[in-house]
């Protein structure tokens, strides 16, 4: 066993335990990040505020939310909105945060894929961050059945459609997945389930992958500079922080942070109590009717895209081209066939390429809202074939690119 | 090197406005159709020039025009022919009682009503005269004078009993106006007025099977149940409840439910109620809301000021 | 050597045994996922075609949707048209119009007119004759028929025969 000895203050007790001490440097003061990055790199930190505000906000409603058919509607509209004190708070800030989370994580992975974050060595947190993605996508859509209104039942219904792969008939799955024909209670309990257990273990774990990733290869910087941070960190530690080109992680740049957070947050509560209504559909506040359709089923906003490279097509190709964009993603650092872990600016077709994914994302993102007739369905197809393209011209693109 | 970040800020937060503007405002100026509200002039309907005599009215209506035969009219002490679920059964819907009338619902309407109530109420595609289908209102002939002057004096009376503007409650106006077809569960609304407390499960349970009853005939005569209107203030829109109130018609051809006629004051207290019912704390939203926000920027500051000064250092 | 290989063979040798156990969980927690009988049970309604009186609409339920079943007088048999045939369900020597009793516009359940014998959707107005075919728009197509199986005197709703087959087939039905 280990030597203790008496200990002589707290924080000498808990350290020879727990070496406290060694782990604050490896997580905070002596984890070095570059100092030439901007407020883009904070998006991080804004995405790990808006998960706990998620968590915290759930809690809440946890509380007094009941995962029935008959009552889950009531308890959310009634129960939650009305008589618990606060609750409207908890439900707002719940459902706000739910859409807010999926732009700063658009803002995070562009940012990721402009500056080259991806690149040898840092592929891992290319991979746990999609992962992250894809939980947090299922986590979303399972979070939105719980209220079981309208839109509700009617995406659960249409998204779970999709399981039965369309000419493979795959009716059995998609009863399976359901627990029933129809969305009914052992469809709601099981995604209830899903939202407050198992996901958000999955999601919490993977949290933790994804700055495991990050610990060794360390933050990239905007400028694609190779940074010898052993050697800049002594010098950081010998007193020269003007000079060095590496700052500690707290308090230096958690400051920053910190301050990027302040901004957000100000944008974040003007959402809740102000500007709602784009997370909170109103249709979702007329309850579940399996005997009435509403007149127009679409998803959140930030599953648009993919959607509307599902729908332009017939079926068995539109969903071929659906599990496309659901994996390609994944395969970018091996699709960029350029070494160049440098600005997008710097890297020639590479940029142009970046800047029409981003427009055909957004062109995408509209026309996957818009009732599919006339113009808008044309420019849906266009938009959902461009996508396919710039994805198959990636590695062509970059295979000759200059070392930047 | 120079700062990029006021660029970079601008790129990003151009995109974003540029998505938002794309999905909600555009796209729902495409997926609804706009109605222009019509400031519940109902032009359509011809003014009344007679001037009205309150007393001539109050003897037509409690005798030659035979309204009591149906309508009740609690400030005059006129009883109803027979309870509410007696009377759906028997016209489709249980008649409104008449003493607010004259406060509720628009003159010209009201007049327009005593003479054609198909036609004031905008349903006459649902009522073929040729296949012996008649309004359950029987219209108002005249009772052998000028029937316009009678129709004057009727409405004359109805305003004369009916409380003022003022006293007009919110609740008052949703439950007067909608409350015989529409339902406010979160308010403990039913068609038949609002639910009692009862002591023992039998009597409740009596009760709601009077409203289920009540609701039977109610759908037989409009074709579907009237939807229950507890959130139908955060599940449409403010404009949209108003234009729908002014003309079902114009929002969704050929709905069952009638123009109701009421005034511009009378709908919009209808929906301030159903703001009570469907979006009860947003005053409580309003007012945490702005603290928060004021709290929100002053921590921005502070975390503002602790960057500069540990910055200062690292330059 | 031989002692390091075997405790190699050992430990792969356990590695297998936990993987029966994990397949074996797997199993189980897949079939915790099933539908429950009394939900399976649920989704295929018999229905016994001779107790329907003519010229009358009945409405059944199958799995939460209104099912429209009419069975038709002499005179409708004798005066449909080539596209009412293809819709037509015989059952004995009787014939039906089997349909789910929603609009085929946004899936509001239409009435039942009996004098004029037709369909009106009090939602938006369209309308269905009492072959199931539209007949006023909004609505896109006729009513969509479930699927179906007959059984002597019996229809099974849910399975699909051949009957229902052809219909679909044939585009009738989606």
């Amino acid at each position: 066993m280990a030597h203790f000895t008496k200990a002589t203050s707290v924080k000498d007790w808990l350290n020879q335990r727990l070496a406290i001490e060694k782990v604050e440097k490896v997580m905070a003061s002596e984890y070095w990040i570059p100092k030439n990055i901007n407020f883009l790199w904070a998006m991080g930190m804004v995405l790990a505020i808006t998960f706990t505000l998620l968590l915290v906000s759930g809690i809440f409603l946890l509380m007094y939310y009941q995962p029935d058919v008959k009552d889950a509607f009531y308890s959310v509209n009634y129960t939650i909105m009305r008589d618990v004190d606060f609750g409207w708070l908890w439900r707002h800030i719940h459902g706000v945060a739910a859409s807010v989370v999926f732009l700063i994580i658009y803002i995070h992975m562009f940012t990721g894929i402009y500056y080259g974050s991806y690149k040898k060595g840092r592929e891992m947190i290319w991979i746990s961050g999609m992962l992250l993605f894809v939980t947090f996508s299922a986590e979303a859509f399972s979070g939105y059945m719980l209220p079981w209104g309208q839109m509700s039942y009617w995406a659960g219904m249409v998204i779970t459609n999709i399981f039965s792969l369309g000419g493979l008939h795959m009716d059995g799955l998609v009863e399976w997945i359901r627990g029933d024909y129809v969305p009914a209670q052992a469809f709601l309990t099981r995604f209830f389930m899903l939202h407050v257990l198992l996901l958000p273990l999955a999601i919490m774990g993977l949290i933790g992958l994804h700055f495991a990733a990050l610990r060794i290869p360390h933050v990239n910087n905007q400028d694609g500079e190779e940074i010898d941070f052993d050697a800049e960190s002594k010098k950081y530690l010998a007193g020269d922080k003007a000079g060095s080109k590496v700052m500690r992680f707290a308090n230096d740049f958690m400051s920053k942070d910190m301050m990027v957070v302040g901004i957000y947050l100000i944008f974040f509560f003007y959402l809740v109590f102000f500007q709602y209504g784009f997370a909170l559909d109103p249709v979702n506040f007329d309850p579940a009717d399996g005997l009435k359709t509403p007149a127009h089923i679409y998803p959140e906003w930030y599953f648009l895209w993919s959607y509307e490279i599902l729908r332009p097509f017939s079926v068995n190709i539109g969903l071929m081209a659906f599990g496309f964009a659901q994996v390609i993603f994944m395969l970018l650092p091996w699709l960029d066939r350029s070494p160049n872990a440098v600005p997008a600016s710097r890297r020639g077709a590479f940029s142009i390429w970046f800047w029409l994914l981003l427009i055909d994302m957004i062109v995408l993102t509209a026309m996957g809202k818009l009732p599919p007739e006339g113009i808008f369905s044309t420019i849906g197809l266009v938009a959902a074939l461009a996508f396919i393209v710039l994805w198959i011209a990636l590695p062509f693109i970059t295979m000759n690119e200059k070392k930047a | 090197m120079k700062n990029k970040e006021p660029l970079i800020l601008v790129v990003v937060v151009a995109f974003t406005l540029l998505t938002y503007w794309l999905v909600e405002p555009f796209a729902h100026s495409q997926m609804h159709k706009h109605v222009e509200s019509q400031n519940f002039a109902y032009a359509d309907l011809a003014p009344i020039i007679k001037t009205g005599d309150a007393a001539n009215g109050k003897a037509l209506v409690t005798g030659a025009a035979a309204c009591i035969g149906c309508h009740s009219i609690a400030k005059d002490g006129v009883p109803a022919g027979m309870d509410a679920v007696t009377a759906a059964g028997s016209y489709g819907v249980n008649p409104p009682d008449l003493s607010n009338a004259g406060a509720l619902y628009d003159p010209k309407f009201l007049a327009d009503l005593i003479k054609n109530p198909a036609h004031a109420l905008n349903v006459a595609h649902k009522f073929d005269a040729a296949k012996g289908q008649m309004h359950p209102m029987i219209a108002f002939a005249g009772a052998g004078g000028d029937i316009d002057q009678e129709v004057a004096d009727m409405v004359a009376y109805l305003q004369s009993i009916a409380v003022k503007a003022d006293e007009l409650t919110p609740k008052m106006a949703f439950e007067e106006a909608c409350g015989r077809c529409h339902t406010m569960k979160y308010e403990n609304w039913t068609q038949l007025g609002t639910k009692p407390e009862f002591k023992f499960e039998k009597e409740s349970l009596a009760y709601d099977i009077k409203v289920l009853e009540y609701q039977e005939a109610l759908t037989k005569y409009m074709g579907k149940l009237p939807p229950d209107l507890s959130m139908y203030f955060r599940s449409r829109n403010e404009h949209f409840l108003s234009t729908f109130i002014e003309n079902p018609q114009s929002q969704l051809a050929g709905t069952a439910m009638p123009r109701v006629g009421v005034t511009a004051e009378t709908a919009h207290k209808v929906i301030e109620h159903m703001a009570d019912a469907g979006d009860t704390k947003r005053h409580e939203r309003e007012s945490v809301g702005k603290n928060v926000m004021i709290f929100i920027i002053i921590f921005a500051i502070f975390a503002l000021l602790w960057k500069k000064q540990v910055w200062r250092d690292l330059h | 050597m031989h002692n390091s290989s075997r405790r190699g063979f050992m430990g792969k040798a356990f590695g297998a045994v936990a993987g029966v156990g994990v397949v074996g969980s797997l199993v189980a927690m897949k079939k915790t996922w099933d539908p429950l009988p009394s939900v399976k049970a649920a989704g295929f309604t018999t229905l016994d075609m001779s107790i329907y009186p003519e010229g009358e609409l009945i409405t059944e339920k199958w799995r939460g949707k209104p099912i429209f079943v009419l069975k038709k007088t002499a005179e409708m048999v004798a005066s449909q048209t080539e596209s009412q045939k293809a819709r037509d369900v015989v059952v004995g020597d009787s014939h039906f119009m089997i349909a789910i009793g929603l609009c085929t516009h946004l899936g509001c359940i239409p009435g039942y007119n009996a004098a004029e014998k037709s369909f009106l959707c009090a939602c938006h107005g369209g309308q269905f004759n009492w072959a199931g075919e539209v007949t006023k728009v909004p609505p896109p197509r006729g009513f969509d028929i479930p699927p179906f199986k007959i059984e002597g005197n019996k229809m099974i709703l849910g399975e699909a025969g051949p009957e229902y087959q052809a219909m679909k087939d044939s585009g009738v039905t989606l």
